[in-house]
């Protein structure tokens, strides 16, 4: 066999662009189909429907006593919260730590207070005063400088809080922890090798690389506990679910005050979701070579694109 | 009169539970000096190496640095334990490069390098950047100040590595087996830096497989294995006329 020797190249041009017919996807017209019957039967109650009246849902919405407690329920989350981060990072580096004593402790307090349902333990710090019912500054076993009645210094509200905040410190513990877990222990080492103190070393090196890993499951918690302050109610305490229920047991607009709370905890647990992005975005820096783009800067691409995308066409 | 030996070993024992990974060390490292450790995986030469700066705890014998004992302070024929701070005060003078190079991965080349004299010495954020340019520029590499470690090659992070140790101003710098992970014609790089630090007469202890290295720039060379030192010497002899059988295999396996 002989290859043609004088036969003369090819010509290399390039290829012309494929064009396959798409495959088809018969599943998706039907999920369009079912999903489109469920929607409109939805919609069709939503108009029609007798005891939703769209009206006094708006009314709810913006009612005074709904409006302080969207308001209360803000400042629950925001204190209860900042008691759950402090007190999970101690609990966390406590639990890390080689002193037993400490680590034991911590052990203890997270095996209590994620061993028992949130709601109990709102019931506890609203009732503590019948176990402790004077609080003082003094020495333990030993006189006693000053004291206050435990009802008259705890609240209603510090209650809710020190509960809501106490109960998440078991959880945020065990998020930071797992945090500090995923540095690479060759950090500490280089950190302790160049002189930094212990505490430097898990301030400065561990910690801000740990946040990569605590700030989802962080954003995570910050929602539930938006919605977990519901639960107060059930001491009383006049939040956004409770001043919802108040206006429906006076007036028996129930749905509505349910569907105009519910857009409530949506609109606030969307904006906290985007507060999440950009927290994440921050922590990436460095991991990522190129930073993630913002929502805005997704959406000024695309339409960029769509663009480009049809002056081809065209 | 006799100078001061940089580290001095007498006996140094060190294990990991039933496992004895280092059986007995002596061996003296003199100021000024390029100390080569070559031998094979698992011979002991990281862990020694991470004694020195008592990164491992060592459980028997007397490791010396500078005269002082490591770890330790001796007190009427007892020795007692140093407390975390002043353990973390004498590392200072001890620079550490890595093998896997551990840069901050949140901290530019420039914050990895200012970080330490910032807040272990106190020394004013403007001065510390300066000096850091000047370390940057030293290992080639001014120009990636402000980039983040995962921007940069393997090769540049070993050097700014080094650059972050030397901020320190140490006295005594560890090499562990610092090209073993680039890829090899980024090695050069590495170790013309290291070339420049010998040649400024840093007192160096590098555990290393480049025997080109260790032959051209080393003063002292010591083949372990087994947790022992087999065979001392300077480079060029232990290297071209090995007198130990297993320095021999070794050698004819990796030259």
């Amino acid at each position: 066999m002989t290859l043609p020797q004088d036969a003369a190249p090819p010509d290399r041009g390039r290829p012309e662009e494929i064009r396959a017919v798409p495959v088809r996807h018969p599943g998706r017209w039907v999920a369009v189909v079912v999903i489109a019957v469920l929607a409109a039967m939805l919609g069709h109650l939503m108009v029609t429907s007798s005891v939703l009246h769209w009206d006094v849902v708006g009314q709810i919405f913006t009612y005074p006593t709904v409006l302080a407690g969207v308001g209360r329920t803000l400042e629950l989350t925001a204190l209860a919260m900042v008691i759950g981060i402090v007190g999970g990072v101690l609990l966390a580096v406590m639990r890390l730590s080689k002193n037993p004593v400490l680590s034991g402790a911590s052990w203890i307090y997270i095996w209590v207070f994620r061993g028992t349902p949130v709601l109990v333990q709102l019931f506890f710090w609203n009732f503590l005063g019948a176990l402790v019912p004077k609080v003082g500054i003094g020495i333990p076993f030993g006189p006693t400088f000053a004291s206050w009645n435990y009802n008259d210094l705890v609240g209603l509200f510090t209650a809710a809080t020190l509960a809501l905040g106490l109960n998440e410190a078991a959880y945020f513990a065990e998020i930071v922890r797992a945090g500090i877990l995923s540095v690479d222990e060759g950090q500490a080492e280089a950190a302790s090798s160049l002189g930094l103190t212990h505490a430097q070393t898990l301030w400065r090196i561990v910690l801000p690389q740990a946040m990569r890993v605590i700030i989802p499951p962080a954003g995570n918690e910050t929602i539930s506990m938006l919605k977990t302050t519901s639960l107060v109610s059930a001491i009383a305490l006049e939040e956004l679910t409770r001043a919802g229920q108040d206006i429906a047991s006076r007036t028996f607009y129930e749905i509505p005050a349910l569907v105009a709370i519910s857009f409530w905890y949506l609109l606030m647990t969307s904006i906290l979701s985007i507060g999440q992005y950009y927290v994440e975005r921050y922590y990436s820096r460095g991991t990522n070579r190129v930073l993630p783009d913002t929502p805005w800067q997704k959406v000024r691409k695309n339409l960029l694109s769509f663009q480009r995308h049809e002056g081809a066409v065209g | 009169m006799s100078i001061e030996p940089m580290v001095r070993a007498e006996q140094v024992h060190k294990s990991y539970g039933q496992v004895e990974v280092l059986k007995g060390i002596d061996l003296e490292v003199q100021p000024g000096q390029v100390f080569c450790l070559v031998g094979p995986s698992g011979s002991g030469k990281s862990t020694f190496l991470r004694c020195i700066n008592h990164l491992e705890k060592i459980n028997a014998g007397r490791l010396y640095v500078d005269g002082e004992l490591v770890g330790y302070q001796e007190k009427n024929g007892k020795l007692h334990e140093l407390p975390d701070r002043v353990v973390a005060q004498k590392r200072r003078d001890i620079g550490m490069v890595f093998q896997r190079f551990n840069l901050f991965p949140h901290m530019t080349a420039l914050e990895n390098i200012t970080e330490a004299p910032t807040q272990v010495k106190k020394v004013p954020k403007a001065q510390a950047r300066e000096q850091a340019m000047e370390l940057l520029t030293k290992v080639g590499l001014a120009d990636k100040a402000g980039n983040y470690p995962s921007q940069l090659s393997g090769g540049q992070q070993q050097r700014v590595a080094i650059a972050r140790a030397l901020a320190m101003e140490p006295k005594l710098m560890l090499f562990d087996e610092p090209t073993s992970a680039l890829d090899p014609e980024l090695v050069g790089d590495v170790l013309d830096v290291m070339r420049g630090l010998a040649e400024d007469g840093m007192t160096m202890i590098v555990v290393t497989h480049e025997m080109g290295f260790a032959r051209e720039v080393g003063d002292s060379l010591v083949f372990m294995d087994g947790g022992v030192v087999v065979e001392s010497g300077h480079p060029r002899e232990v290297l071209t006329n090995p007198q130990h059988e297993r320095t021999q295999a070794f050698l004819s396996k990796v030259l």
